[in-house]
């Protein structure tokens, strides 16, 4: 190239450039001056006033967290409060030999064993005037036993604090969560100002996504320390420094569920031993009452703080205890989809409710040898729509579903919020599956595997094959039921109280887009025969509804375990139990003016109709005022 | 033969090298800018092991770091400077393209995106650091000097696209070096002082503007700086406990490990940014002049470099780095002494973290490898 370009003067470009060194030079040197005369200023002429406050710097600008809000049912009673409690600490730096004086705190029974090579590690490579904590939680006991061994340790004491405690809180532990130390993800998450003071956000439910109304704004105030860092007393006020004055922290909000404790402590209660979910909703306002998970595991344990021992207990547990079933548990619906399939056929014409099939106990397609099997070996018989949804025939919905077709099955199952996520205020949930051949072409990458075959028609029919739903999903299908095609989205909090003024801030209720049902006598047929499984001569879940002295309606279901979900693991012998199929029911009553909508999902439960519906039944009683009538 | 014969008589014209001084010159080490480098680097290194807590694990993470900065420094002093010059564009347009990848696909730590994942993660805004003023060094290089107006207009483009890119993430900090370093060339290259007014004019409405267009958290930054009791909690509190810090410092500090300001916690980001007044305060004025003294030095040998060098390109890049070198140490000092707002600036070659050091360093590398080189090119 043209490095010798004829117009470029070589010897004038660098004389303009060392000018522009030099002026730059210049500018710098003046910049620079500024910072030198500023280091003066504050290291030589104002050196006595620093070094005052930095003496005086033993008073420390300390946050005070704020006090948690706190969470109530919908009656009031407390589901998550803060109480008082001590927790032993240690300042690395006063005490001489820290391996020492641990074993001889875990002799007196203050320090666990297992913790002290983690507490060593933490004294070792956090700051050394920093406090660590040893034990979260102190008995009354252990108070006493080491405020007389106290001289005995010196850089040990105990501290007060708040703790978060769940008086019912194997009950509502799903629906509430629980609060446990902040983690480094969480303090990326969250406004590190807010949480100066702060040791524990929301992990899970309510606690998680209501962090921010719960948590408040911390404030703060000054600390005289000791020229170690300790804490000698609290200065009260601002001081003659240019510091400004304490703040008092403003409370987080309290939280108003619009949950059930009863119905919480009846559905627990009713799943012990048992592995499901059950969810109550309202359905006019979309209001969870109940919302159980089952087996629930007891939330107090994050919020002390546990061993590591315990909380692996609670993750490799087979049962899964941690694992919300209500909101993520995705199952396949069974027969309690078939009234919402009824509604589509009569909607589309593909069956009428005069039309009559004869249920022999097996039905194939045309032209195939294949045979799907009605739950009843024998058959029913001659079965009309009504009478389909009463006894639950398999054979009929079998018959009809080439007639509906895929597709518009899809149609109405999703206008009834299947395989959609509900948008539930506590996040966190799956949105299950509604198969259509539009989902498996995305699905599946081979074209041999995106095809959709008439016999996956079939057993979708009786909600079997791909098809999953979360039992806040099947609530949220009865609600809509009960009100005839009028959506609510479900919540869990009704009011958020201001803890101050006592204002009370109402959720309203958020109604979703209806069900298309044109013909509105469809839905009484339905209604009706879902009102006969339960309260007919020849219902399957009429032993639920006996001695009902209001009417109610209902559907079971039994959904075949066909596959094993992949997180789970299982061990041999348990495997034949955990092949039993699943136990469903949904319910709504009372039938003319429906105030609540159940399901029940009981894993290897066998019967819908024997193990769901009584949960149901109990759930509906007690909501409806019924309870004393229980046989 | 005659050719053999030749290359015999200037081979034999040295004096005879031992292997070590061999070794050492083919290292193009530049031994001044090295030294002063190195005594920087020693004393951070004091310093930083008290700001972090005398904490052994933390202090040789940020030595090794220090010998991943020392060999890039190695590597780009044995890039001819013909050879950068060469691969200029395309190192430019690969960060653009960076950064255009990391705005739509990079990882979002606390509320930025900074960092890109391509197998190893790394932030492009540092690529960019230098190859902004290669670019416009490079765009300079075969024009006559000073440029014209269009062509000054032309840089400005160069300069503003990779910086508005890198403010996006958000990364004020980064950006504004990396708008200065650019500026700095322009400047260099001569444009008009009467231009230099002009703009100076321009900046008053054009910081209104860009007021409008700054983060909440930027604003508040600003707003701390006037009044830095207004939140003692958040933003006015590393002001207020940094200038504690340096002031109580005095003329001979507190001695080293001795500062209560840092080792009661109450200096924030004291082993990052704000590492220069855990240095106030234990050393003292003496500790912090001498530092002062030291990066003086540093850019005094890079401006001598720069007015030394033999072409435009490598003349306009010595005097750029050097110079943005400066803009570092001014800036985190004067926002560490309260004199500007606090903007996420290190202290060059002091504070933790090993990003904006291996940069640094290898900038320093281009320097050398410009002075070592500069004889072989045309006058």
């Amino acid at each position: 190239m043209d490095l010798l370009s004829p117009i470029k003067d070589h010897h004038s470009e660098r004389r303009l450039f060392i000018a522009r060194v030099a002026l730059m030079s210049v500018g710098s040197a003046l910049l620079l001056g500024t910072v030198i005369a500023r280091l003066v200023q504050l290291q030589v002429i104002d050196y006595e006033d620093f070094a005052a406050r930095s003496q005086g710097n033993r008073v420390r600008i300390e946050p005070v967290p704020p006090i948690r809000g706190l969470i109530f049912d919908r009656k009031g009673r407390v589901l998550a409060e803060n109480l008082p409690a001590y927790q032993l600490e240690l300042i690395p730096e006063q005490v001489e030999d820290i391996e020492d004086t641990l074993s001889r705190l875990a002799m007196l029974g203050l320090v666990e064993v297992d913790d002290i090579p983690r507490i060593k590690e933490l004294s070792r490579s956090g700051p050394r005037f920093k406090p660590v904590t040893l034990n979260l939680r102190l008995s009354e006991k252990q108070i006493a036993n080491f405020a007389i061994q106290r001289p005995r340790f010196p850089g040990v004491d105990f501290q007060p604090r708040l703790v978060r405690h769940y008086p019912h809180g194997y009950a509502v532990a799903h629906a509430v969560g629980y609060v446990g130390a902040l983690s480094g993800r969480d303090v990326e998450r969250l406004e590190t100002s807010r949480y100066a003071g702060t040791a524990q956000t929301g992990k899970t439910g309510v606690e998680f996504s209501f962090e921010s109304n719960l948590h408040g704004d911390p404030g703060y105030r000054h600390v005289v320390n000791n020229a170690l860092g300790r804490r000698v007393s609290v200065e009260s006020g601002g001081r003659s420094d240019s510091l400004p004055s304490d703040r008092t922290p403003s409370p987080g909000a309290n939280v108003y569920l619009s949950l059930d404790l009863d119905l919480q402590l009846i559905a627990t209660e009713a799943m012990r031993g048992w592995r499901g979910a059950v969810v109550a909703l309202d359905p006019w306002t979309g209001e969870i009452l109940a919302l159980v998970s089952a087996p629930s595991f007891d939330p107090n344990l994050f919020a002390v703080g546990m061993s590591t021992a315990q909380f692996s207990g609670l993750q490799d547990d087979l049962d899964r205890p941690l694992f919300n079933r209500a909101t993520r548990g995705a199952y396949p619906p069974g027969s309690t989809i078939k009234p919402v399939l009824a509604l589509a056929a009569l909607e589309t014409g593909a069956t009428n409710l005069t039309r009559k099939t004869l249920c022999r106990g097996y039905f194939m397609l045309p032209n195939t040898t294949h045979r799907y099997r009605d739950w009843k070996p024998e058959g029913h018989g001659e079965m009309m729509l009504h009478d389909a949804i009463e006894q639950s025939c398999d054979v009929y919905f079998y018959e009809i579903s080439s007639d509906i077709g895929i597709d518009r099955m899809h149609f109405y199952l999703d206008q009834f919020g299947l395989g959609r996520l509900t948008e539930v205020d506590i996040g966190d949930e799956s949105a299950g599956l509604v198969p259509s051949r539009d989902w498996k072409k995305r699905a599946f990458r081979e074209p041999a595997d995106q095809r959709w075959f008439q016999g996956e028609t079939v057993i979708a029919s009786i909600g079997q094959g791909y098809m999953l739903a979360t039992p806040l999903q099947l609530a949220g299908a009865a609600a809509a039921l009960a009100t005839r095609g009028t959506r609510f989205r479900p919540h869990l909090v009704a009011a958020i109280e201001d803890p101050l003024s006592g204002e009370r801030t109402l959720t309203s209720a958020e109604r979703l887009a209806d069900v298309d049902v044109k013909n509105d006598h469809y839905w009484s047929s339905v209604i009706d025969a879902m009102h006969d499984v339960m309260q007919g001569q020849r219902g399957t879940a009429r032993a639920a509804a006996r001695g009902a002295r209001y009417e109610m309606a209902g559907k079971s279901g039994t959904a075949q375990v066909f596959s094993l979900s992949q997180e789970e693991e299982y061990k041999e012998e348990e495997v034949a139990e955990r092949l039993r199929d699943h136990a469903l029911f949904i319910a709504f009553a009372p039938v003319d003016d429906p105030r609540i909508a159940v399901s029940v999902i009981v894993e290897n439960g066998s019967s819908g109709s024997r193990v769901a519906a009584p949960i149901a039944r109990a759930i509906m009683d007690k909501y409806l005022g019924y309870d004393g009538d229980a046989t | 033969m005659r050719l053999s014969n030749t290359t015999q008589l200037i081979a034999r014209k040295p004096a005879p090298l031992n292997q070590f001084t061999r070794f050492f010159r083919s290292l193009n080490i530049d031994w001044p800018l090295f030294v002063g480098l190195l005594l920087i680097l020693a004393l951070g290194l004091v310093v930083l092991y008290s700001a972090v807590g005398e904490n052994l694990r933390l202090w040789l993470s940020q030595i090794g770091r220090l010998g991943v900065a020392l060999m890039a420094m190695l590597f780009f002093a044995h890039l001819s400077p013909e050879l950068m010059r060469r691969w200029t564009p395309w190192g430019f347009l690969l960060g653009c393209i960076l950064l255009v990848l990391v705005l739509t696909t990079g990882e979002v730590i606390q509320g930025a995106r900074r960092w890109l994942d391509l197998g190893v993660r790394f932030q492009p805004s540092e690529i960019m650091k230098l190859a902004v003023p290669m670019m416009a060094a490079w765009y300079l290089h075969d024009r006559q000097i000073p440029p014209r107006i269009g062509q000054f207009l032309l840089l400005c483009l160069i300069i503003i696209v990779p910086t508005v890119l890198i403010a996006q993430q958000p990364d004020l900090g980064t950006a504004l070096l990396i708008a200065a370093s650019g500026f700095i060339v322009i400047v260099l290259a001569g444009l008009p002082i009467r231009f230099l007014i002009v703009l100076g004019i321009l900046a008053v409405p054009g910081s209104l503007l860009l007021w409008k267009f700054m983060q909440d958290y930027q604003k508040q930054r600003v707003l701390t700086l006037l009044n830095p009791d207004s939140d003692p909690l958040g933003a006015g509190y590393n002001i207020i406990q940094s200038k504690i810090a340096i002031g109580s410092g005095g003329t001979f500090g507190k001695g080293w490990t001795n500062g209560s300001q840092s080792h009661l916690e109450f200096l924030p980001e004291r082993d990052t940014d704000f590492i220069f007044a855990v240095m106030g305060e234990e050393l003292g004025l003496l500790g912090a002049l001498a530092l002062l003294g030291l990066y003086v030095f540093v850019i005094g040998r890079g401006l001598y470099i720069a007015i030394q060098a033999h072409d435009t390109y490598s003349r306009l890049l010595a005097g750029s780095i050097s110079l943005t070198f400066f803009v570092y140490v001014f800036v985190n000092t004067a926002m560490v002494t309260g004199i500007v707002p606090v903007v996420g600036i290190p202290l060059p070659l002091v504070s933790f973290g090993g990003t904006s050091m291996v940069t640094l360093m290898a900038g320093f590398g281009i320097l050398m490898s410009i002075h070592s080189n500069r004889k072989l090119l045309p006058h």
